[in-house]
């Protein structure tokens, strides 16, 4: 991938983000919100990573803030914390975003893991179709040896190959939060 | 060239950004908007450490698994705290966290 590509989609992310945490209007931040995702899934495409960058567009950019928006219509909040801002607060927020950021920088600067290009680990697609071999469905295997990345297949047998009961737990969870929402936003009922 | 070193910088950065938020802001709806942004950022990380680690001359799939495992229950976490804060702002009719102090001692 171009560099100036890279650092574009980096500056969309960061920018809307920076945004989001500095927008006064919340309808404001969560659009600011949608565009940053939208940067981020563009940065996993440019990771092979297609199905993630699928799945973070559906799932982020639509569902998640479909419903912040809603919840903000819903409490109808137009004008808030205009007041005073919280300076202690603030200034302690920047101050260890900087820090974190310089470690991570100094941490990244001093590892030679973090030097490896993607001209380094080129994709060996038709290699890996001899290599993984019969461990993998033929549907796999065709596909890398037409010199293709079947990304979704191979995280579908990923996931239901070695985390099938992990995948349950999820489903479980899901239900768990269902009912939990259902709970939650019910009315009390006032005695008579 | 762009490293893994570049997405792990942007990583750091988008995760101080949400962290920063979490702080400072005080409207709940925002402090949730920044935990999203740092549940993304966490994923950005795992996707690129995925895409330098080849196993077989292909990602690594297991980062990817756990990327998709860590989307679903922070979209199980938005419905949840989203309702809990429904249910804030009837009882307090706001949405600021200083509103919310029953629990400090």
């Amino acid at each position: 991938m171009p560099p100036l590509l890279f650092y574009l989609l980096a500056l969309i992310t960061l920018g809307f983000g920076f945004l989001v945490v500095t927008g006064r209007n919340p309808v404001t931040c969560a659009l600011a919100l949608a565009a940053s995702f939208v940067g981020l899934a563009a940065l996993f495409l440019s990771l092979d990573a297609y199905f993630i960058g699928v799945i973070q567009i559906l799932v982020y950019a639509g569902a998640v803030m479909v419903l912040f928006l809603f919840i903000i219509m819903l409490l109808d909040i137009k004008t808030e914390e205009g007041k005073k801002l919280n300076l202690p607060a603030i200034v302690s927020g920047v101050l260890l975003a900087v820090l974190l950021t310089l470690q991570i920088i100094a941490v990244v600067g001093s590892t030679s893991l973090a030097q490896k290009g993607t001209q380094d680990t080129p994709l060996a697609l038709a290699d890996a179709a001899g290599k993984i071999g019969r461990a993998a469905l033929p549907t796999i295997t065709n596909d890398l040896k037409a010199g293709e990345l079947p990304d979704a297949k191979l995280i579908g047998f990923t996931l239901f190959d070695q985390y099938g009961f992990h995948l349950q737990v999820i489903g479980l969870l899901l239900l768990v939060g269902t009912i939990g929402v259902v709970v939650l936003s019910k009315r009390e009922r006032s005695a008579p | 060239m762009i490293t893994l070193g570049h997405y792990l910088v942007v990583s750091g950065m988008l995760f101080a950004l949400g962290l920063a938020g979490v702080i400072a802001r005080r409207n709940i709806i925002i402090v949730y908007m920044c935990l999203e942004m740092m549940l993304s950022a966490a994923n950005l990380a795992l996707v690129g450490f995925s895409r330098f680690h080849l196993v077989n001359g292909l990602p690594d799939y297991t980062a990817q698994s756990l990327v998709f495992f860590t989307i679903t229950v922070a979209a199980a976490e938005v419905a949840v705290g989203l309702a809990i804060i429904v249910a804030l702002f009837r009882s307090k009719q706001s949405v600021d966290v200083e509103s919310v102090t029953k629990l400090q001692g």
